[in-house]
C-alpha cells in the first residue's frame, strides 16, 4: 500500500519569532514529511479562529514576509531535504513584488507556494516570475469545483494539489469522508499530481480515515492551537508540536490498525 | 473621453483593478451569480419589478433639491442636494439591497448575510429580508456596534441577528472577513449581500448598476430644472456606492467633472484617515486589486474615520480605474471640516445629513466659493444623519 504523506502546517512567528526554526525542526522529528509555513496575515479571510489568533500573534511582533524567509534560509542551515510550503496571502506577496519575492524564496530554500485568495485565472504574473525558481505554485480545489474548474485548476497546479476537504475555514469540524473520498478521486481522474487533502483534520483518528482516500494529509489547527497554549513554555510547545506529529504520522501508516 | 466607456471586462477588470480574489470554494456561487445576474440585467420585466419596488417602497425618485440657503451662504456656484436621505431606512444603501434580495429570491437562497460598518446596510439589508421573509445575519464590528447601537437595535427589530466580529480592528473590514467565511460555510443556502462596489465580481458591477438609479434620476432632474448637465458632481467615497451610483450615469459626459470625497481623519499627513485613494497602495484585498492602505509589508491598515460608514481601508475598484485614468478627481476632508458641514447644512437647510455625506458637502463649502455663480454643482446627500447625533453630541461633550 501507498505512503501517505503527512503535511503539518504553523504560523511563521507565532507566538513569537525566535520559535518558528525550532518547532519546524521538531514537525520534521515528530514525522512530518512537508512543512507548510503561514505567512502572517492581517485579514486573512479563509481561516477559522484558531489560525487568525495565530496570524495576529505574529503581528504582534511584526513579522513581514522578509522575517518569514530568513527564518526558511536558516531553517535551511540545519535541514536541506524536507519540502517547505509558504501559504498565505496574495497581498504579502505582491507587496514585496512578483519578481523579488521569487528570487528571494528560491535563495532561501522555498519549495512552493499557495495563495488561499489567488485563483489560476488570475495568477498568470505571478506564475511567470516562478517559473525559473523551481518554486511550484499550488491551487487549492474546493468541494464546490465544477469538473470544469478541477480540470483548469490541474493544468495550472504544479508540486500538488490541495484539497480543502470542505465547505468552510480552517479548522472546521464537519469533514465528511465519503464525501473527501469522491472528490479525490474526481481531481484523481482530472490530473496525475497527488493530491493532500487539508481543512479539518484535527486528530489522528481523522487523519487515518483521510489517507486512505489521499496522497498527503494536511493538519494545521490542531498543530497550531499548541503554538498558541496560553503560558506554556518554548520546550513544552515543542515536545507537544513532536509528540502530535508523531501520533498523526503512526496513524496513517498504512499497516496501521490502532489509533 | 472619445470613446464610449465599457468597463469591466468580462472577468470583472476595471483595467488592473477588481477581478476575482477569493478562496476556490466561493468561485461556484460567484460563477452562478454572474451568470444569472447577467441574464436579469437584461431582462425588462426584471427591471420593471425592481424600479416598481423602488418606487413604491422605497420613495423613489428622490428629490433634486436646490440649496438655497447653502448656495447663498457659499455665494458661488449653485449648489443641488441628491436627497438620497429621504430614502426608505434613511440612506442610499437600500437601493442595492432591493435588487440583490430580488436575486436571493429568484436563485431560492433562504438566508441573507450582509457586513455593515454605519449600520446603513446591514438595516437596508435587515428590512429587505423581513419583507420577504428571508433570515438575516448582520456581521458587525464590536467597535462600530458600540458607535451605532441605534442601527444595531433597529436590526433586531427587524428580526435580524447581528453578530459582533471582534477579530482585528473590529470595524467594517473585519466584519466583510467573518461574512466571507460565513458565506464560505454556508454558500449552498446563502446569499452575501455586499453592500459597496467591492468584493469580487460581479459585486462592484452589479452594486454599480443598482446604484444608478441615483445618477439616472439626477440627471433628468437636473435636464429638467436646469435645461443642462451639470458642471460638478461630488459624493462621498468609503466603499464607495453611492459616488459610482451618482457617476456612472454621466462618465461619458465630457463637461461634467467629478469629484470623490474620502475621509481625512485626523488628516492624511498623521495616517490616520480612511483615504486609500489619496495616500494607499495598489493591492488584494477582499476579493478585489484595488487602492488600500497598508504597510510596507502588505499588512492592512487600521483606520480612522468620524463616519464608519466610510472607516474601511480599501475602496471600490472601479474607482481605483477612475482614479488611474484621471476621469474623477478624488480628494479628502477631515473629520472637523465633516463635522462643520454636518452643522452647517443643519442650520442653513434644515436637513441632517450623514456623517459620511458630511464630508461632501465639506468639500464644496470649501470649493464653492471660488466657482462661478452660474455653475451647478451637485451633491450626493447619501443619507441622514440621526444615526449620527449620539457621536456628534458625545464631540460636542453633551450627554443625551
Amino acid at each position: 500500500m501507498k505512503r501517505c504523506a503527512l503535511t503539518t502546517f504553523i504560523t511563521a512567528g507565532d507566538p513569537f519569532p525566535d520559535i518558528t526554526v525550532d518547532a519546524l525542526h521538531a514537525l520534521v522529528e515528530g514525522g512530518s514529511d512537508i512543512l507548510e509555513l503561514g505567512i502572517p496575515f492581517s485579514d486573512p479571510e479563509a481561516e477559522g479562529p484558531v489560525i487568525q489568533a495565530a496570524s495576529e500573534r505574529a503581528l504582534r511582533h511584526n513579522i513581514s514576509l522578509l522575517d518569514v524567509l530568513d527564518m526558511v534560509t536558516v531553517f535551511r542551515s540545519s535541514n536541506t531535504h524536507t519540502p517547505l510550503v509558504l501559504m498565505g496571502y496574495l497581498n504579502s506577496v505582491s507587496t514585496m513584488g512578483y519578481e523579488s519575492f521569487a528570487r528571494r524564496a528560491s535563495e532561501a530554500g522555498v519549495d512552493g507556494l499557495i495563495m488561499v485568495n489567488l485563483p489560476p485565472e488570475e495568477a498568470d504574473l505571478l506564475r511567470v516570475e516562478l517559473l525559473n525558481t523551481g518554486i511550484d505554485l499550488i491551487f487549492l480545489v474546493a468541494p464546490t469545483s465544477t469538473d470544469e474548474r478541477v480540470k483548469m485548476i490541474a493544468s495550472a497546479s504544479s508540486g500538488f494539489i490541495y484539497y480543502v476537504s470542505l465547505k468552510g475555514t480552517t479548522g472546521a469540524s464537519h469533514l465528511d469522508t465519503s464525501s473527501v473520498q469522491r472528490n479525490v478521486e474526481r481531481i484523481k481522474v482530472r490530473s496525475s499530481l497527488p493530491v493532500q487533502v487539508g481543512f479539518g483534520i484535527k486528530d489522528p483518528e481523522t487523519a487515518k480515515n483521510i489517507s486512505v482516500v489521499a496522497d498527503g494529509v494536511v493538519v494545521g489547527s490542531a498543530l497550531v492551537s499548541i503554538m498558541g497554549e496560553e503560558g506554556a513554555s518554548k520546550e513544552s510547545i515543542l515536545s507537544g508540536l513532536t509528540e502530535l506529529t508523531a501520533k498523526l504520522r503512526a496513524a496513517i501508516e498504512p499497516e496501521s490498525s490502532v489509533v | 473621453m472619445n470613446e464610449t466607456y465599457s468597463q469591466p471586462d468580462a472577468r470583472g477588470h476595471f483595467g488592473e483593478f477588481g477581478g476575482r480574489f477569493v478562496a476556490e470554494t466561493l468561485f461556484h456561487a460567484l460563477d452562478e451569480l454572474n451568470a444569472l445576474y447577467s441574464k436579469l440585467s437584461k431582462d425588462a420585466d426584471f427591471r420593471r419589478e425592481f424600479l416598481h419596488d423602488l418606487q413604491t417602497y422605497v420613495g423613489r425618485p428622490t428629490p433634486l433639491y436646490f440649496a438655497r440657503g447653502l448656495t447663498e451662504k457659499l455665494g458661488g456656484a449653485q449648489i443641488f442636494l441628491k436627497r438620497e436621505d429621504l430614502n426608505h431606512t434613511g440612506a442610499h444603501k437600500v437601493n442595492n439591497t432591493i435588487g440583490q434580495a430580488l436575486i436571493a429570491k429568484r436563485m431560492g437562497k433562504p438566508r441573507i448575510i450582509a457586513e455593515t460598518g454605519a449600520g446603513q446596510h446591514g438595516v437596508a439589508t435587515a428590512t429587505v429580508a423581513a419583507r420577504l421573509g428571508l433570515k438575516c445575519c448582520i456581521y458587525m464590528g464590536s467597535e462600530d456596534i458600540k458607535r451605532q447601537s441605534l442601527n444595531v437595535y433597529r436590526m433586531k427589530l427587524l428580526g435580524a441577528e447581528v453578530i459582533p466580529v471582534e477579530s482585528g480592528s473590529k470595524t467594517l473590514k473585519d466584519a466583510m472577513n467573518e461574512a466571507l467565511r460565513d458565506w464560505t460555510t454556508n454558500v449552498d443556502d446563502t446569499h452575501y449581500i455586499i453592500g459597496t462596489v467591492a468584493g469580487p465580481h460581479p459585486y462592484p458591477v452589479m452594486v454599480r448598476d443598482f446604484q444608478s438609479v441615483i445618477g439616472q434620476e439626477a440627471r433628468a432632474q437636473c435636464l429638467q430644472m436646469n435645461g443642462r448637465l451639470p458642471d460638478l458632481l461630488v459624493a462621498c467615497v468609503g466603499g464607495g456606492s453611492n459616488a459610482i451610483g451618482l457617476f456612472h450615469p454621466f462618465v461619458n459626459d465630457p463637461d461634467v467633472s467629478m469629484v470623490g470625497v474620502e475621509a481625512g481623519g485626523l488628516g492624511l499627513e498623521t495616517g490616520k484617515h480612511a483615504a486609500p485613494l489619496n495616500d494607499g497602495h495598489a493591492g488584494v484585498l477582499h476579493g478585489n486589486r484595488t487602492y488600500l492602505m497598508t504597510n510596507s509589508d502588505g499588512q492592512i491598515s487600521e483606520t480612522h474615520s468620524i463616519s464608519a460608514g466610510l472607516d474601511y481601508p480599501g475602496v471600490g475598484p472601479e474607482h481605483s480605474y477612475l482614479k488611474d485614468i484621471g476621469r474623477v478627481k478624488y480628494e479628502s476632508v477631515t473629520d472637523t471640516q465633516a463635522l462643520a458641514a454636518f452643522h452647517l447644512l443643519t442650520r442653513v437647510e434644515g436637513i441632517l445629513p450623514a456623517l459620511e455625506s458630511s464630508h461632501a458637502v465639506a468639500w464644496v463649502i470649501d470649493a464653492a466659493p471660488a466657482m462661478p455663480t452660474k455653475d451647478i454643482v451637485i451633491v450626493n446627500l447619501s443619507g441622514r444623519g440621526d444615526k449620527d447625533i449620539m457621536t456628534v453630541a458625545g464631540i460636542d461633550g453633551i450627554e443625551l
